[in-house]
This record gives structure tokens, sequence and C-alpha cells, in this order.
């Protein structure tokens, strides 16, 4: 699997680490709330298909990545640093 | 016996004036130079080469190529010696040595082929039916004796001696296989000027064309290969790569291949490797891997001499040697009879020919009858007879009726399968093709992929080629280059390849479908009737296909049995996925050069050969190599050293090297802000010039690491992880700040090499220090006091960072330098430490030091545990959110009952307490029920002259001063250990200020 990295280009995973579903983790909880929170750290989909997941780009530009990705063949529909990803969702919110 | 008695006089792609001599199973004999192992005991009249895996029955070679089932054989010697490879790929030299397989004591005379009269009892499934009971005996009992009855090659045993290398590769077009399509793929996209990457598994571009001749373009077909070749060699941006098979298929457009660079040489030169393992990255991809011929099913099928007949044609043609003298040819398709003039050319009598269709074209007959034969249409061969080798065939005529002619060999077709292994490694499923009569790629090919070719059904040379040109037409458009002018290609008319797949219709003996696994078309039917009868579980329980040939010449006659046993056709049934690797990749292909040490990288410390000078003995710490102890003459182990080095520390000043802690540099007006979320106490108030203890949390709750994190400007700040976590927590911080709080003003970078580190603990600590330090640093208890943190000078200028952090619990300073100076500074500390007796220490003393003073570590830290736990509760903030606050609030973390830290002391000081002993009540008997924690860190103390531990323990807290047992039941060890306070040493702190 490559993903093409917005900084460093089309790179072999190896050079990643993946971190897990990039909405359910880029969605903290700002209330004490330990309903939310449980969800937060814990429940996870698991969807056969697109998934936007966090890929962190340790062996390049240290940039996290949400990267969305099919999971039943692997195919990377596009990347998108989490920086921009965060700051939309901030500028919308 | 003349030398190579079977060889040709004239022609084939051997340089006769270069002769090699060789051993098989001690033997002496001799080949060219372009034989490869297999023809080359076939020259010399060699045609029993191994025995069956099960049955451990005569076998000869059946094919040319990689899909050899039977010849597997060990080559070399000694620790290089090889198992299971194939001697039909094995490239001559000279000085060779292989032995065969699976035999024993001797390949002519075999004591366990008496399992061929076992035969009834060893049928399918037999392992899962015989071996299951008791199931004790299944380890000692059972699978050695299968394994040795059932062997393969014999594993080296040693060290492998060669080197391996890993190499990435990135082409525009990947074209494998080097035969007709693919040669033709590669020149049309290399005319287009496409960047490619041609992969051939043979040493010989070519393919089939060396064994069936024909021409192109009115140019003879060794011709014309040269030509293309020389083209495609004089192109820059073109690599061709002989003896390189791409095995696998993977994500990505990504090919796994191995080059067998100097597989070839008696020895690997120096300095080069055996093997390179190789990916490659391909925009396009043109599969011309060719066809497979399938052999005909009758009884005793495996006798040595039975061979596929375009194996046969490319020894008489492309090797120049005659696998036999009188043969029977059995077809089912017209290509078989393709084998008729190569033998009478090569002075080969024909005895027979049997073809299984009733209807067959003239022009054949009319050739067959040429040469002398008996034809036999709608007939079928019903057995072959012979001991080490075929003699003689029985044939049953149309009308029913048996004749049987005498022969040394027979060559058999049963049609042509595309060899579309590597379609299928990202999961397509195969096609049955009725028109082709065999499965062809499926619907979803790997994404960039073309299939090209034979591979695609494309028999005929003429159209073989034409769609090379296609492919490599549309493969250079692909990557954006515009289609070079093309010529068409003639080619005489080819006999044609497709061939339906007979049935055994009578039992007069074992057929073999899966040659390499002794699978017969018994067992097939036998697990069709027990209820394995999709092709799946069929596979499983027959172990049809699962060999090192991975059913390569097996797979869709066992489809088509199967088929046949339950009524349907093989559409209906299907087959089995491909997976990779397409042949054998040996274990040091993939591992390169990450073998022993250099499995991974090993990080030194600056001052790692002062310490070596110093006598230091060495430990693993993740990837850094670290001093443990530094042992002086006349000390007799560890201990003895430890507790000098201790003593000298808490009496007047001890030097460790501390430079492998993770070191991150925060900087930015957010930076403290940052600190106070992603720690669970409070560093935006910490005054510059301080340094402070940090706890940080994962978001479930438990600790994640600690370190203390310094001030040096109101916007910068340095933060210290553990030397495991450095990494971890580098790649956290940075989620924290990307991912969740984007908007906060920082930047940060790893600078752990970037900093020496060196801890100066005990009470001359300062005095060592105030020689270094350049004089316009006032250093003084007063002027510099406990957690003081200042970029300084040292030594006439150069750059530094002090910090008045302690882990031993004496006054204790940590000195940061440039780590190019690093040698040099632990050099001028010891230098000016000289008149106190500094005395460097390790991790050994650095451990018993913080095991007195109660400081957790890694033993302590170590993902189950929460800042309550560890006695550090009164650390997180209730004034601030940060990571981890609101799960560590769930009840269940908050419960009196948890495991805390509490240290612990033997009762019996003379006794010895070890990590990892789990803590049980006085009385109660070491059961899991009775487990109330464990034994995390234990040391000698030289302070209070016992051993001391730290553990977790269940309400351990409130337990201060209870008796209980460590019990480590793997070491058989019991000491009844006293809970106590984890401080041991200055319980008040007092030596820190001192
Ligand atoms: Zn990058």
């Amino acid at each position: 699997m490559r993903i093409g990295c917005p900084y460093c280009g089309e790179r072999w995973n190896d050079e990643f680490i993946v971190l897990g579903d990039a909405d359910a983790l880029m969605k903290r909880p700002g209330e004490a709330q330990f309903a939310l929170f449980y969800d937060y750290v814990y429940l996870r989909d698991n969807p056969a298909g697109r998934h936007r997941e966090l890929w962190y780009h340790q062996g390049g530009c240290r940039q996290w990545l949400v990267v969305t990705r099919d999971t039943l063949n692997h195919t990377v529909h596009s990347v998108e640093t989490a920086r921009c990803v965060a700051q939309d969702r901030e500028a919308a919110s | 016996m003349s030398a190579q008695p079977y060889r040709v006089a004239t022609g084939g792609l051997i340089d006769r004036k270069h002769l090699c001599h060789f051993r098989f199973d001690g033997r002496e004999y001799t080949g060219f130079a372009g034989d490869t192992l297999a023809s080359a005991l076939l020259a010399n009249g060699v045609s029993l080469v191994g025995r069956s895996f099960k049955y451990h029955r005569p076998r000869g070679l059946i094919s040319s190529g990689a899909e050899e089932p039977n010849a597997l054989i060990e080559l070399r010697r000694g620790a290089a010696r090889e198992p299971n490879t194939r001697a039909t790929t094995i490239e001559l030299f000279d000085g060779l040595e292989a032995q065969s397989q699976n035999r024993w004591p001797s390949l002519g005379f075999d004591l366990l082929s008496l399992n061929r009269w076992a035969a009834p009892f060893l049928g399918a499934g037999f392992y899962y039916k015989t071996f299951m009971w008791p199931a004790s005996f299944w380890e000692k009992v059972y699978e050695p004796l299968i394994r040795r009855a059932a062997g393969l090659g014999r594993a080296a045993g040693a060290d492998d001696p060669d080197h391996y290398e890993k190499s990435f590769a990135h082409c525009d077009v990947l074209v494998i296989g080097a035969g007709p399509a693919g040669l033709m793929a590669a020149l049309t996209a290399g005319r287009a000027g496409a960047r490619i990457i041609l992969a051939n598994e043979d040493f010989v571009a070519g393919g089939q064309l060396h064994g069936d001749g024909g021409s192109i373009n009115g140019t003879a077909a060794a011709a014309w290969v040269k030509g293309v070749i020389a083209e495609l060699a004089a192109m820059p941006h073109v690599q061709i790569m002989p003896r390189t098979t791409i095995y696998g298929v993977y994500d990505g457009a990504t090919y796994g291949a191995v080059e067998r660079v100097n597989d070839h040489l008696l020895s690997v030169p120096a300095f080069e490797a055996r093997q390179r393992h190789w990916r490659i990255h391909a925009r396009r991809a043109v599969l011309a891997s060719g066809a497979g011929e399938r052999p005909l099913m009758f009884a005793n099928n495996d006798l040595p001499g039975i061979m596929l007949a375009s194996a046969a044609r490319t020894y008489l043609q492309r090797f120049a040697v005659k696998p036999a003298g009188r043969v029977v040819i059995a077809t089912s398709c017209d290509d078989g009879w393709a084998s008729v003039d190569a033998a009478l050319a090569a002075g080969v009598a024909i005895a027979a020919i049997v073809d299984t269709r009733s209807e067959v074209d003239e022009a054949l007959l009319r050739l067959g009858r040429r040469s002398g034969a008996a034809i036999y249409c709608g007939g079928e061969v019903v057995k072959a007879h012979g001991g080490h080798r075929v003699g003689a065939i029985s044939i049953r005529n149309a009308n029913g009726s048996d004749t049987r002619h005498d022969c040394d060999g027979v060559w058999m077709s049963g049609g042509f399968s595309p060899l579309i292994h590597l379609t299928s490694h990202l999961g397509a499923r195969p096609q049955w093709d009725e028109r082709l009569q065999a499965f062809v790629p499926g619907q979803t090919l790997p994404a960039g992929l073309a299939v090209a070719g034979a591979a695609c059904g494309d028999f005929a040379l003429g159209a073989c080629i034409a769609a090379g040109q296609r492919a490599g037409i549309e493969a250079a458009q692909a990557c954006g280059f515009s289609a070079p002018a093309t010529e068409p290609i003639l080619c005489p008319e080819t006999p044609a390849a497709v061939g339906v797949i007979a049935l055994p219709r009578t039992a007069a003996g074992p057929v073999f479908v899966d040659f390499q696994n002794d699978v017969t078309a018994k067992d097939i039917a036998l697990a069709a009737r027990e209820g394995y009868s999709s092709p799946e579980l069929a596979k499983r329980y027959t172990t049809l296909g699962m060999a090192t040939d991975q059913g390569k010449t097996a797979n869709i006659n066992g489809m088509a049995l199967l088929a046949a046993t339950r009524g349907k056709s093989i559409a209906q049934v299907g087959t089995t996925v491909y997976r990779p690797p397409y042949t054998p990749v040996s274990f040091g292909a993939l591992a390169g050069h990450h073998r022993g040490k250099d499995f991974r990288a090993t990080r030194l410390t600056p001052a790692h050969h002062w310490a070596q000078e110093q006598g230091a003995v060495f430990m693993e710490a993740g990837a850094w190599m670290r001093a443990a102890w530094f042992p002086k003459a006349g000390e007799s182990d560890w201990v003895e050293s430890v507790i000098r080095e201790t003593k000298a520390t808490r009496s007047s000043v001890g030097l460790c090297d501390v430079s492998t802690l993770g070191k991150i540099d925060i900087q930015g007006a957010d930076a403290g802000a940052f600190l106070d979320r992603v720690y669970c106490n409070t560093f935006s108030t910490l005054a510059v010039g301080r340094a402070r203890y940090g706890l940080m949390l994962r978001e479930d709750g438990f600790v994640m690491d600690d370190g203390t994190t310094s001030r040096l400007t109101p916007a910068h700040f340095l933060m210290t992880t553990t030397t495991s976590n450095a990494s971890k927590v580098m790649q956290h911080l940075e989620f924290c700040h990307q991912a969740l709080w984007p908007d906060l003003d920082l930047h940060m970078v790893s600078v752990s090499e970037h900093w020496a580190q060196y801890s100066l603990a005990g009470p001359r600590s300062r005095n060592v220090l105030q020689r270094l330090v350049d004089r316009q640093h006032d250093i003084s208890n007063e002027a510099f006091p406990y957690m003081g943190a200042r970029e300084i000078t040292i030594s006439g200028g150069l750059p530094a960072r002090l910090y008045r952090i302690s882990f031993s619990g004496e006054l204790a300073y940590e000195l940061a330098v440039p780590a190019r100076y690093g040698d040099a500074t632990v050099r001028a500390l010891m230098a000016a430490g000289g008149e106190f007796g500094i005395t460097p220490y390790g991790l050994e003393t650095l451990n018993a030091m913080r095991i007195e003073k109660g400081h957790v570590t890694g033993s302590e830290l170590n993902g189950t545990t929460t800042a309550r736990d560890l006695g550090l509760g009164r650390m997180m903030s209730t004034k601030k959110d940060y990571i981890g606050r609101v799960m560590e609030e769930r009840p269940a973390l908050r419960d009196e009952k948890r495991w805390r830290l509490v240290g612990l002391k033997p009762v019996d000081r003379s006794h010895r307490l070890k990590a990892g002993g789990h803590l049980v009540g006085r009385h109660e008997p070491a059961v899991t029920a009775n487990d109330q924690g464990y034994v995390t860190s234990a040391s000698y103390s030289p302070m209070l002259e016992q051993w001391i531990g730290l553990g977790l323990l269940s309400a351990g807290d409130k337990r201060h001063g209870e008796i209980i047992r460590a019990c480590d039941l793997l070491r058989q060890s019991e000491v009844e250990v006293e809970v106590c306070d984890p401080v041991f040493f200055d319980p008040k702190g007092e030596r820190l200020h001192g």
C-alpha cells in the first residue's frame, strides 16, 4: 500500500504508523462527560469500504494525515493533513 | 558409458566449449554452461531424481521449469545447503553439488517405499483420521514420525554464510516474463520512452520459443529474441533483469521480486549478494507469464520418463538433450503433435501417438503417419509399466481393445493452462473459460496490471506477440507516452494448444494428480464423498496443491476430477485462489541484512567509546547500548560493582551517561498551555529557569510517560521523556497539536540525538561542576537551587544546559552539551572529579539508587498503572482539562483494592528478592486465585545492605508493615517480605539540597 503524503509525495506504507478512525479520534469531547469519553476512547466503527483514518508520517515529515482508504482493497482515495481537517472543523463550528 | 550419452550432437543454447563438472548424489557428471541441472542430468541418462513425499515412489523430471513437482534437490553442501530447489531452474555451474531428497538409504533403494504397499491406508485425510488420538501423542510420537517418513529436504542447520540484499525500484512499466509476449510488450513500451523493468525468471530470454522454434516476420525465433534483447539493452531507460522472479503482487501497484544474483556461481564473489529482494513500484505492469502444460491422468503416470510434451521439446531443442530414445506421445490437443518433428529431428523413435480426441486434424495425422508411429485417435493411455523408469504403455483403443507398446518415455499434453497466479494475489478468483478449457484471470485484476499472450489464452505465436504489442502500447499510453509506430506481426500458424481435460476412465493403478504431495485421483474422489467437496476444503483435506510447487501442474486436473465426482462442470465448482509467493522465496532474501545483530540498528551514545575504555559491561535498552556497570579488578559480579559505585556516589560523586533520554524542544507562545493539556500537572506556571517533574497520561486515564520539563525562556520548554518512550511521546504530542488543537501557537522537534547528557550525583557534584562551568555562571546552592534549569557555558564558551535534578536522591545535576562534545565533556568531568574520586556508574547502580528512593521507571509505568496506583495521585490537577483526566475518574480506576506501589523487604535480610515474583498472603497457597500483585523491580541495596524491591500490591498503600510472600514459580523461589513505604533511603529528601 502506498500513501500520497501532501508534503513528501507517494510513499510506501512502512514509513507510516496508523492510529485509527480519524473522525472519531479527532472529535475529543470538550465537556467532562463520561458517556462521551467512553465512546471517544473505546468505540470505533470498523467499516468494510471507505474509511477515514489517521496515519502518521513518522519516516518522513512527521505530519498526521487523514487518509481515506478502502479497507477492502487498500485503495487510497484522498489524503489531507490532520491539521487542515482540524482547522476546517474549528472554523465550521 | 561415454560422457553425456543423451546429448544431441549439435544445436541448443549451450556452450559446448564450457564444460561443467558436477556431482549428483556423490557421482560425478559433466554438462555444459547453459544447461540446467535437470537438462545435464538427462544428458547423462539420469532419469530417477527423487522419491515422492508420502509413498517414496521413484520420480523423474516432468517439466523443464518452475512448475516442477518432482525434481526437488538439496543444492550445495554444509551451511550453504539449500533444500527443495528445483533441478529444472538451477543453472549448471562447474563444481555444482546436489543431492536427491526424501530417500533412505539411497535413491535407487528406498526402504520407505514400502509405504507404497500401505497406500490404501495413506489416502486423503489419513493424518486427520489416524493421528487424532490420544492428543498427547501428537507432539511426541506422531509428528516426528510423519516428519521423518514424509520429509522434504533438510535445512542446513547452520547460519547461512552468504549475504542477501533488499532493494527498491520504480518504473513506468513492469513486464513480467520474457517470452514472445513479454519481449514484444517491453520493446513496444520501451520504444515509446517508458521506463521499463523486464523481469525474467529464466536466465535466457525467449521462453517457450526455445522449445518450439518457429519464425517471426521471417526471422528464426532465436534470432528474433537476440535482436529484441539487443535493442532493449541499448535503451538507457530499460532494465533487463534475468534470473528474477516476480513472486507476489501487493496493494499500491507493488510487486515483490527475488533476483538470484549469484545462485548460478559456485561461490558468491566477495562483497556481493547471493540473492536480492526487490520491492518494485510500477505504474503499469504486463503479465506475460505464459502457459503451463497439463499432465494426463493414467495409472502410474508418475513413472520416470513420463514428462510434459513441451518440456520434452525444450530439452530437445534448447538443451540438445534426448530425454528418451523411444517414446509414446499422448495428447488431448494439437500442440502435443508438435513433438513429432522435434523427436524425429533428434533421432528419437515414436512408438505410438495417442490422442484422446476421436476427430484429429488430417494434417496432424499425416505428420504422425510419416513418423511411423501407431496412431490411436479416441484412445486412452491406461497404464504405464516399469520400475525405476517407464518401460511400456498400455493403450485402450477407441474400440475398447488394449495394446501395449514398449517405450522409455511418454510425452504428454493435456492442453495448456494460462499461468495466472499473480492475477489473483489481491483476491480475484480465476474464471473458467469454456473455449480455452482453462481458468483465465478474473474480472478484477490488480490495478494497473494487464495480462498478455499465452497467460491470457493467446496460445498461437502470432496472437501472442500481437497481444504483447497491444499491451505495451496501452501501458505506455497509460503512463503518458505516445504509441510508437508498429508493424504487423507475421508468424506461421502454430498448432492449437487448447485441450480437453480427459478424466481417467479406468483405474488400473494409482493415478497421480498432485505429484509433489502424492495426491491421487482416488483421494480426490474420497474427499468429495466424505463431504470435502468445495475446492478449498478438498485442497486442505487431500493436501492437493499445498506443497512447495503449490500444485502448478496439479490443480486443474484436481478441480476437473472434483467437478466430475460431483456431477458438475468445472465452471460451477471453481478453483482455489492463488496467494503469494508464486515460487518459494528464501528467508535469506526476505531478511536481507536484517539478521543477528543487524536485525535493527544499534544506537551508541557519544561517550560510548569512553565507557568502553573504562571496561563497562553494556546492556541493550531498546536500540541503545548502555553501560550496565563498570567492573573493577577483583570484583566478581555486578552486585560488588554496584555496591562500590553506589557508595562512592552517595559519599562523594558519581557520573552516569543519561544521553539516551528522549528530549523534545517545544517553542511558541502557547507552549505552556499545550503542556498543561498533555501533562496531568501544570506547567504554564513554571518559572523561567526552573524544571518540574511531569506525568503524562493516556486518554484512557493510565500513565503514559514521565520526565522533567524545563522552561528555558517564556516561550521555550525542553521536555524529557523516558528512553523507551521517546518516539511514542513525540508522536503523541504531534497528534495532540495537529489533530486536536491546531490553533495553539507552537512548534516542536525531537532533539534527543542533539544533546549528550551526564548526571553528576553526590555531595561533591557541585565541586566537580564548578571546575568546568564558566565563571560568570553562579551555580551555588542559593543562585541555582534544586530544580533549577539554565543555559550556561562550560570550558570557556561551550554552550551547555544545566539542570539540577536528581534520580538518585543526592545533590545532583544533569549537564547537557551538544552531542559532538559529549566524549570530550565526559573526559573533562572525569578529570575535574579526580580529586573527589569521581566514579562512573551504570544502569544497575542507577536502578539500585532509584529503588532505594522509590522512584518509578518503565517497570512501574507499564501501561497498567494509574497515577494513584503509583502514589502520584496528588499530581493530577483538578483545575484544568488534560489528556486522561475524565477517564481517570472512572470508579474502577479509583477502587482502593487496585494494585498500589509499595516497597518490599525480605524478612530474612539474607534472602534475595527477584522481580517478577507474585505476591500472596503469608499463609496462602501460591495460586492464581490468591494473586495480590507482583514485584516490579528488585535490586541489592548497598545502603540498606539487603535486597529490596518495589511492587504493585492490592491496597498496598494501606498495608505497610504486613508480612506477605513473593512467590516466583518459574524460578522456584519463595521469600517472605515486609510491605513498606517505597522510599527506603533518606525519606525526608534532605540529601537533595546538600
Ligand atoms: Zn510526509
